[in-house]
């Protein structure tokens, strides 16, 4: 009997962990495509800005941690899995047989169809190796162009914006962090970046690349706007897709990701999926979803391995949030932030300072939410989402005064 | 025998000394807006109930940080944030359904109830027993426990 992990994230070191505890005595390997120890993508920012460095990054911090638990991490690429013979095939020509297999590939960032991204100044902010090339280029008061103002994108300008660049933001859609927020939100971001010295173009797209000859400013950004920018380096986050190519030909079902059902299984026996290769339940609309945020990715590895060490653990499913910070404006969003119909919300918004709260409801049930400027208690809306609390005659103050949230949630639970 | 606080909202008067001794002990300063616990009130029905972390097992704040910058106590079953390693990204701070892991703008770093290494100063500082430090298996956090349970996500049921 052995336990196959690929892919050595946040969802696969999870589910290495909760296997060795669930099964102390069966072999536990993960694969991993990365030279380094495993990492989370997720740190990358902070060794951008210097806080920590790459050892910092790691998922487990005690020296030998693998060892130790008799996890056995094998670095490699898997390049294609055989469910008939129960093995995976490694492009190094290697093969490795499982009993119980978790995909954990985790994504990638994509390529949108622009020429010139394959200059050398251009780079994803994806992997520990990306980091470093975007440290060679990004120093003090460089140019720097980053495409992409998501949830993702946006976390890296924080950490370019740290370390001093003269960034220019350009996003296509019409406001910063559309997937996570609504217009009001979305542009307290904005304007807030902007008081930051953070240049914002939104409805804006890069259409090409150009090598300039420039020796500063080697690229030319060219826009829609027919503006050109010159730029040191480029940093490209326009989104990702899961990594799941080499799971064509094994007949296994996919859409965005490889479809789980309520215990993280593929439609292949004994196969798993967990973190942002899967595309699993969502808590707040029951259909299937990939979230691709960390808290996922950790909920998944460990209840998919739960399930395949024999101890059945059905999943109500991932509720789909973020916090981020942008150049010091704390933001979250939690669920069905833009509502659903019919229902009631609240909403309290001061946009001088920057203070934003909105709570959507189904009935007397909070749904989702969107806050900005806010950290106490902010955990609360994921337990009133999470734990459909019946608000009663708290649903009336909350709708006055939806700052509320933390004391409505202990007046009902406590 | 592990120890849990346990918290009585019926004994609590409000008087908010366990708020003053928690921020004094681990901020130095007397100041309830530095609080791991904090005292709501709910003036119309004239109740006070403490509130803090109960250390759950489930441990979302733990599991959900990137870094390995929150570990367990094996003494006190605490889940303590290690400021050296924490990067203050703040999800643990959603990941917690309870609110209890707070981000405190000031360090970059999230700050919760770490019991005190065993001798929790809002105990000792409450007058009236409204929270003790008693041994785990009767307290009253039973009731919080259930709560988180049905938060989440997938409990093993065998
Ligand atoms: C810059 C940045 C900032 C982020 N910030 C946040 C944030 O603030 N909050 C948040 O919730 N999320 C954030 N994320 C997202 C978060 O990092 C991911 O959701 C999380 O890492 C997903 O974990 P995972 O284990 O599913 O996948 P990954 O972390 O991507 O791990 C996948 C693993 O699979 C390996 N692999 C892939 N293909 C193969 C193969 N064929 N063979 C063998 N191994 C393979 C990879 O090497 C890697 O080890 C951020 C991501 C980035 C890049
Ligand atoms: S804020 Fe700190 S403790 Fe919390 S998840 Fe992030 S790194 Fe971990």
């Amino acid at each position: 009997m052995t336990y196959v992990i690929i892919g050595a994230g946040p969802a696969g070191v999870t589910a290495a962990d909760t296997l060795r505890k669930a099964d102390p005595s069966t072999d536990v390997v993960m694969i991993g495509s990365e030279p380094e120890p495993p990492y989370s993508r997720m740190a990358i920012p902070y060794v951008l800005t210097g806080l920590i460095k790459e050892e910092g990054t790691y998922l487990r911090k005690d020296d030998g941690h693998y060892d130790a638990n008799a996890i056995q991490y094998r670095q490699g690429i898997v390049a294609s899995i055989d469910p008939a013979k129960k093995t995976l095939k490694l492009e190094d020509g290697s093969e490795q047989a499982y009993s119980k297999l978790l995909i954990a590939t985790g994504a990638s960032p994509v390529k949108p169809p622009v020429e010139g991204l394959d200059l050398p100044a251009v780079h994803h902010c994806w992997t520990l190796e990306d980091c470093r090339n975007i440290i060679k280029y990004a120093d003090k008061g460089a140019d720097v162009v980053l495409m992409g103002a998501g949830f993702i994108g946006c976390i890296i300008m924080e950490a370019l914006a740290e370390r001093g660049v003269n960034l220019t933001v350009v996003e296509a859609l019409d406001r910063m962090v559309p997937r996570m927020m609504n217009e009001a939100a979305g542009n307290m971001v904005k304007a807030w970046c902007e008081t930051k010295g953070v240049n914002v173009l939104t409805s804006t797209k890069v259409t090409k690349i150009e090598a300039s000859g420039d020796k500063q400013d080697t690229l030319k950004v060219d826009l829609d706007s027919g503006d050109q920018i010159p730029a040191h380096l480029v940093v490209v986050a326009t989104g990702v897709k899961s990594n799941i190519g080499f799971v064509e030909g094994s007949g296994m079902k996919t859409e965005e990701g490889i479809l789980v059902d309520e215990f993280m299984r593929s439609s292949v026996d004994d196969i798993y999926a967990a973190g942002d290769c899967a595309q699993g339940p969502d808590f707040s609309t029951g259909a299937w979803a990939v979230h691709a945020v960390q808290p996922t990715a950790v909920d998944h590895g460990r209840i998919a391995a739960l399930n395949m060490a024999g101890k059945p653990a059905p999943y109500k499913g991932s509720l789909n949030m973020n916090v981020l910070d942008t150049v010091g404006l704390i933001s979250a969003s939690f669920g069905k932030w833009d509502g659903i119909k019919g229902g009631d919300h609240a909403e309290a918004i001061d946009t001088d300072n920057f203070r934003y709260m909105r709570l959507e409801f189904d009935g007397d049930k909070i749904v989702g939410a969107l806050s900005l400027g806010r950290t106490d208690h902010i955990g609360v809306l994921r337990g009133l989402i999470q734990t459909e609390v019946p608000l009663g005659d708290w649903k009336q103050k909350l709708m006055a005064d939806p700052h509320l949230i933390a004391d409505a949630y202990v007046a009902c639970s406590q | 025998m592990q120890k849990s606080l346990n918290i009585d909202p019926e004994k609590c008067t409000g008087c908010l000394q366990c708020e003053l001794a928690c921020s004094y002990d681990n901020e130095s300063v007397f100041n309830p807006a530095k609080s791991r616990i904090k005292v709501f009130s709910f003036h119309e029905k004239g109740r006070f109930v403490p509130y803090t972390c109960t250390q759950c097992d489930e441990a979302w704040c733990m599991h959900a940080c990137p870094v390995d910058a929150i570990t367990l106590d094996k003494a006190t079953g605490a889940k303590i944030v290690h400021d050296n390693l924490c990067v203050g990204c703040k999800v643990c701070t959603i990941a917690c359904p309870f609110g209890t892991v707070n981000y405190n703008a000031d360090t970059g770093k999230v700050v919760k109830c770490d019991l005190c290494e065993g001798e929790p100063e809002c105990a000792k500082a409450c007058p009236t027993d409204a929270i003790t430090y008693v041994d785990a298996n009767w307290t009253g956090l039973d009731k919080m426990r259930a709560w988180a349970e049905k938060t989440d996500a997938g409990q093993a049921t065998a």
